[in-house]
């Protein structure tokens, strides 16, 4: 332990706490900008500077760590000064389209000029704001940058580089003309990106935001001729009441139906359901493998994840070979909306709007993968809107979601199963998986709490467990983010691990820290948080907690595709040959 | 009423001459990797405020080349600017009215020039097209990479054997780079933005001199190949070492007796004793590599080899005389550097006793030579050299050193021909008095002087004019071009003839380079032994992680701690080692003026070791 005075407080901490985490355990906030908990703590935007006796010069809190018999002040005049000059020149960086701007309200340089006294709109510095060509963006990615508004704190750096190991931002240039940007400009995707959105929800400011298609929805919604339908992702349901100033999971995916509803939307359904299809398909195609004995095609990859799919179709056919030929929930919902569902209800598809609310900004970019289209000419999705764009319709209506009433989600794609569910967070896929994978082999339904995973051990940042499934024993692992799903994938290359069954997740904690998720403006990840509502819901909230027990499924089995992996399945419900998902770069 | 004064420096003078300075030493410090078109702006700016405002090109020019640039570094540039701000620039070299003027439009001709790629990519793209990563620039600027901010930071915390580990995983010579490396990371240190570098390298001969003892990482498990390399230098030793750690089983094979190359047969041991070399050696050989010394590899063997092996590195070095070709050459009493300082190196030196001796040079070889022979028990010793000492390539210190043990260098002397007696045996060095002349290809040229030719009595006259490469028995197979072997930046040579046999063959060292330092050696070394094992099919990682502490406050403004010498008069008597270790309480100190360029600056975003291979 250390001993150091904060503001005059004696604490004692752990050696290598730093001096940022040491006064926040005494409940004394210093401003923070650049800093994000276990990812970015590069001292850089320096509004953390501190005075420590003895030193010439402010430290940074939160890179220094604390030393024996340390006297920091964080608010001693000189630290004050430096704070807020740094405060003024960061914003003559930034232009304040706060009005306009999504993160207003949970934006980090909001705070600190703030916390520091400084009016951003009257800095008495010049405009350092980046040529009119630095600012030009591709209207039509998935991803959007305002370069105007970046503050160049590295965070999406940080997050792309070492959450994902991609590394599509970079540091570019030196002095008062460096910037972040994609080396020589290039599409995001001609240097990997797999459009995870995980720099937007790490940006601590608006810089980085998803394409807005709320325009399209709304479109949708007031032409009379077009039925819109929503399905609504699991993990969108814990994050989005935070919003609205509520706890989080304490608004219900009944009340995202209410408001849907009051929007003018034609249906909404439930993306858990076509989850628990999934499991039916990929379950299947994981024993048939097992069962044939095609251990060549082992391990089986999940692929519900686009910005996984993404990536893995970036490593090649050697690992994207791997993944299963299953579509994503969405996809399968979009599928089954513009076929057995238009046909029960007498609908031309044609004349569907097909919605998804998702914790994503990849799945905006999968709904218009090639081959995604049951119909030749319509693509089975028209539209993946995230949960902040979501929640900015809600505002922009005028709802209070607060006073809505729960609406029950309609018949018959809104009944789901809390195995579907927990497709919100890491793990989630393999457990539903396994739940019925185990009944399927042995006839028997296991405690459905009983799959246990466990660390990988050193250096293998995934767990893993071994399940016997009457008498076949399948190595399973689960892994989220893809930093670490790369190593795991550079383990099994090497020999070093072998597993019959993996499970990847491209963002942390799984959908539930998506990279459309909202927003809270803290320096932590909170899909942890997040994620535990859906275990909870799992827990508490669905009787059924098997995806082959969901009745509807069943139905839509009987009156459409036959069987798991049948002929028609297959059709609508597998893809057979990942293509690359983004359009050549010219 | 005083018709003089005494003019004594005002406030603003002394501010002038104090910024001056650390401008200067800044611009020293400065990486080559900033931004081209923004460091050519800050020196236009620099020139603008030197001008004094009469004349149009500088007055004028100076101003709107800056605002030029500024527009192209706002990207709001075009072509024509590009056109325009060289037309200034000419302008400004052509007609201005002083060197204020014309040096300011020369310079940034050059930098127009030099930049033109980065130029275009602002005009064209609006972007800086400099990849940067020099965030560490000790490390950036040593050519082995070696993780200099890691290992102050273990020598600060007394852990001097691990120290040496970090420093083995890009340099496998840490006691002799320790005692005599040229240091280029110095020259880059951060550190003399706020006094003057770190002495790294004396801090590094700290950590080898006091370091517990210890032994190389567990090879990884053999593969089964077999690489010959040919030549025990440094180059050499830097491949078999990291080859033999990656499991493949490596043979040395050099023709003198012991290994080491020039580091063994051409630094003197008042530089580098040889059981210090032995140090770095035997822990090289620790791991297996076999040494076959006393072999002479020629064409035939070296054809029998690459049968017998799967891959071949040749780093024989530079171990052969370049001469001056004048009148008495071949004289008795003429002798080689190569031949004079390898023979002390072996312990067998030339007596010279009583003897007045003439080196002629001003490298280092030189002053190895003159310092050797003042060791050797010379009556006099003199080196003589064709331009002025401020020209000598020699390392300033050595030549300070030499000249304080009592040993003269005559400047401006031309050698023309070495006078003989009926015996053939040297009398006398002829020396044709020079001029310093024009600045050509960046160094002053001496001219002939319009003074009588001058006679130096000589017993024994050095030639320390320069090296060459005995590239004959392997052209065979490797191509060459000026004496000196050819290979690709990855060590690999393309054969010239079918006759490898499926070898691979690589090349390195002095021999490719032609004579340079021990750690380009090492690096080349390195960098062979990584594509070796690649052309070999493996992907080997030798990297040997070792935990650092976390690196205390740095010291506010503190003098550098310079090594202290014996007594010159005591030194020059002996071939001890000339030169005093750093205390521990020294070390301790001047680790701790590092400023953690991997912590602070850009070092905290990409992290610790940049470098790994």
């Amino acid at each position: 332990m250390v001993s150091l005075t904060i503001n005059g407080t004696a604490v004692q901490v752990a050696e290598g706490t730093t001096i940022l985490d040491a006064a926040r355990q005494l409940g004394i906030y210093i401003p923070t900008l650049c800093y994000f908990e276990d990812l970015n703590a590069v001292g850089a935007c320096r509004v953390c500077c501190v005075e420590v006796e003895g030193s010439e010069r402010l430290e940074a809190a939160c890179n220094t760590p604390v030393r024996e018999g340390m006297v920091v002040l964080t608010n001693s005049p000189k630290a004050q000064a430096a704070r807020r000059t740094n405060a003024e020149l960061i914003a003559s960086t930034h232009t304040f389209d706060c009005v306009s701007c999504h993160r207003n309200g949970t934006c980090v340089l909001q705070k600190v000029l703030d916390y520091c006294g400084v009016d951003g709109a009257k800095v008495a510095f010049d405009a350092l704001a980046p040529s009119p060509r630095r600012r030009e963006w591709p209207a039509a990615a998935p991803i959007q940058r305002d370069a105007a508004k970046c503050v160049q704190c590295g965070r999406c750096v940080a997050a792309c580089g070492k959450l994902q190991g991609i590394g599509v931002w970079r540091f570019r240039g030196t002095g008062a003309h460096s910037r972040i940007a994609v080396d020589q400009d290039k599409p995001m995707f001609a240097e990997g990106c797999i459009a995870c959105g995980q720099c937007i929800t790490h940006c601590p400011v608006g810089a980085l935001s998803e394409r807005d298609d709320l325009a399209r929805m709304m479109e949708a919604i007031r032409n009379p001729e077009v039925t819109t339908v929503v399905q609504i992702a699991p993990a969108t349901r814990t994050a989005w009441a935070s919003v609205f100033g509520a706890e989080t999971g304490q608004l219900s995916v009944e009340r995202m139906a209410a408001c849907l509803k009051q929007l003018g939307v034609d249906y909404v359904f439930d993306t858990s359901f076509s989850a628990d299809l999934t499991i039916m398909e990929e379950g299947t195609e994981l024993l048939n493998i097992v069962k044939t004995g095609e251990t060549d095609k082992l391990p089986l990859f999940t692929s519900c994840c686009p910005g996984w799919v993404n990536h893995a179709v970036n490593l090649g056919p050697q690992v994207a070979g791997h993944l299963s030929t299953a579509k994503s929930p969405m996809q399968m919902f979009g599928s089954l909306v513009k076929t057995w569902w238009a046909q029960k209800m007498g609908l031309d598809p044609a004349h569907i709007f097909s919605v998804a609310l998702m914790p994503c900004t990849a799945k905006k970019n999968e709904c218009k993968v090639p081959g995604m289209q049951a119909n030749e000419g319509i693509y089975d999705m028209d539209a993946s809107l995230t949960t902040r764009e979501f929640a900015r319709m809600v505002k922009a209506a005028g709802l209070n979601p607060l006073a809505l009433e729960d609406v029950p989600l309609d018949n018959p794609l809104g009944t789901a199963t809390g195995a579907g569910v927990i497709f919100g967070i890491t793990g989630g896929v393999m457990e539903a998986a396994l739940r019925s994978a185990y009944y399927f082999m042995t006839g028997e339904k296991p405690d459905p709490d009983g799959f246990v995973f466990e660390p990988a051990g050193e250096g293998r940042p995934w767990t893993e467990a071994t399940f016997d499934l009457a008498g076949t024993p399948v190595r399973c692992a689960v892994v989220h983010s893809l930093a670490k799903a790369d190593q795991l994938i550079a383990a099994w290359q090497a020999g070093e691990v072998d597993y019959d069954f993996v499970e990847v997740m491209a963002c942390p904690g799984g959908c539930a820290g998506g990279g459309g998720q909202p927003i809270d403006g803290s320096d932590r990840e909170c899909a942890a948080e997040r994620g535990a509502v859906l275990r909870t819901l799992d827990q508490t909230a669905y009787p059924l907690r098997f995806s082959h027990e969901n009745p509807v499924i069943e139905t839509v089995y009987a009156e459409f595709y036959g069987q798991p992996c049948s002929e028609v399945s297959e059709r609508y419900l597998h893809v057979h040959e990942r293509q690359q998902p983004f359009a050549p770069v010219s | 009423m005083s018709r003089l004064l005494i003019e004594n420096g005002s406030v603003i003078d002394n501010g002038y001459t104090g910024l001056g300075q650390r401008i200067a030493q800044r611009v020293v410090a400065m990486h080559a990797e900033q931004c081209p078109v923004d460091f050519a702006l800050s020196m236009v700016r620099l020139c603008s405020a030197q001008s004094c405002g009469k004349c149009t090109p500088c007055r004028v020019g100076l101003f709107q080349a800056a605002q030029l640039m500024e527009y192209i570094l706002a990207g709001a540039g075009e072509e024509e600017d590009l056109e325009r701000l060289r037309q200034v620039a000419q302008t400004m070299l052509d007609a201005s009215d002083c060197a204020i003027g014309f040096e300011a439009g020369r310079m940034l001709l050059a930098a127009l020039d030099s930049f033109a790629a980065d130029f275009q990519a602002h005009v064209q793209h609006d972007r800086c097209d400099v990849k940067h990563f020099a965030y560490v620039p000790c490390q950036a600027e040593c050519p082995a990479h070696v993780d200099i901010p890691g290992y102050l930071s273990l020598i600060a915390a007394g852990r001097n054997a691990d120290a040496l580990r970090v420093i083995r995983n890009d340099n496998p010579l840490p006691t002799v780079c320790g005692y005599v490396c040229e240091h280029p990371c110095e020259l880059s240190c951060r550190r003399a933005m706020v006094d003057s570098p770190v002495n790294i390298c004396g801090l590094k001969r700290f950590a080898a001199d006091n370091a517990e003892a210890h032994t190389p990482q567990p090879n990884q498990p053999s593969t089964g190949k077999k690489v010959a390399i040919i030549g025990g230098g440094p180059a050499g030793l830097s491949a078999a070492y990291y080859l033999q750690l990656m499991g493949h089983a490596c043979t040395i094979f050099d023709v003198r007796p012991k290994l080491g190359g020039m580091v063994r047969y051409g630094i003197p041991d008042y530089r580098l004793p040889q059981d210090k070399l032995d140090e770095d050696i035997n822990f090289i050989l620790a791991t297996g590599v076999e040494a076959r010394t006393g072999v002479a590899v020629d064409a035939e063997q070296f054809a029998a080899l690459m049968k017998e092996y799967d891959a071949a590195y040749v780093s024989i070095g530079a171990h052969t005389h370049k001469s001056l070709g004048i009148e008495g050459e071949n004289a008795r009493g003429v002798l080689s550097a190569v031949e004079f300082l390898r023979a002390a190196g072996e312990g067998a030196p030339v007596d010279l006793t009583g003897k007045r001796v003439v080196i002629v040079g001003g490298g280092n070889v030189a002053m190895d030579c003159t310092r050797t022979a003042k060791r050797l028990g010379a009556a006099s010793v003199e080196c003589v050299y064709r331009r002025r000492i401020a020209d000598m390539t020699a390392l300033q210190e050595e030549i300070d050193e030499a000249l304080a043990e009592g040993c003269q260098i005559t400047q401006l002397q031309a050698p023309v021909r070495i006078e003989v007696d009926e015996q053939d045996q040297v009398t006398a060095l002829i020396t044709q008095p020079q001029l310093i002349g024009e600045v050509k290809r960046g160094r002053p040229a001496p001219v002939p002087a319009d003074l009588p030719e001058q006679r130096i009595p000589a017993d024994v006259v050095l030639v320390a004019i320069g090296q060459a490469i005995v590239t004959e028995p392997f052209e065979f197979l490797i191509p060459t071009a000026r004496g000196k072997f050819v290979a690709r930046d990855d060590g690999s040579v393309e054969p010239v003839s079918l006759m490898h046999e499926g070898c691979l063959v690589f090349a390195g060292g002095d021999a490719v380079s032609g004579p340079a330092t021990v750690i380009k050696a090492v690096a080349a070394g390195k960098v062979a032994a990584a594509n070796i094992d690649e052309g070999l099919g493996f992907a080997h990682n030798v990297f040997d992680e070792v935990e650092l502490p976390e690196p205390a406050p740095t010291l506010p403004a503190t003098g550098r701690v310079e090594l202290t010498s014996r007594t010159f008069a005591e030194a020059a008597q002996d071939f001890d080692i000339a030169k005093l270790g750093m205390t521990a309480q020294a070390a301790l100190q001047e680790s701790n003026r590092c400023l953690h360029c991997d912590h602070h600056g850009f070092g905290a975003v990409c992290g610790r070791v940049m470098f790994k291979w």
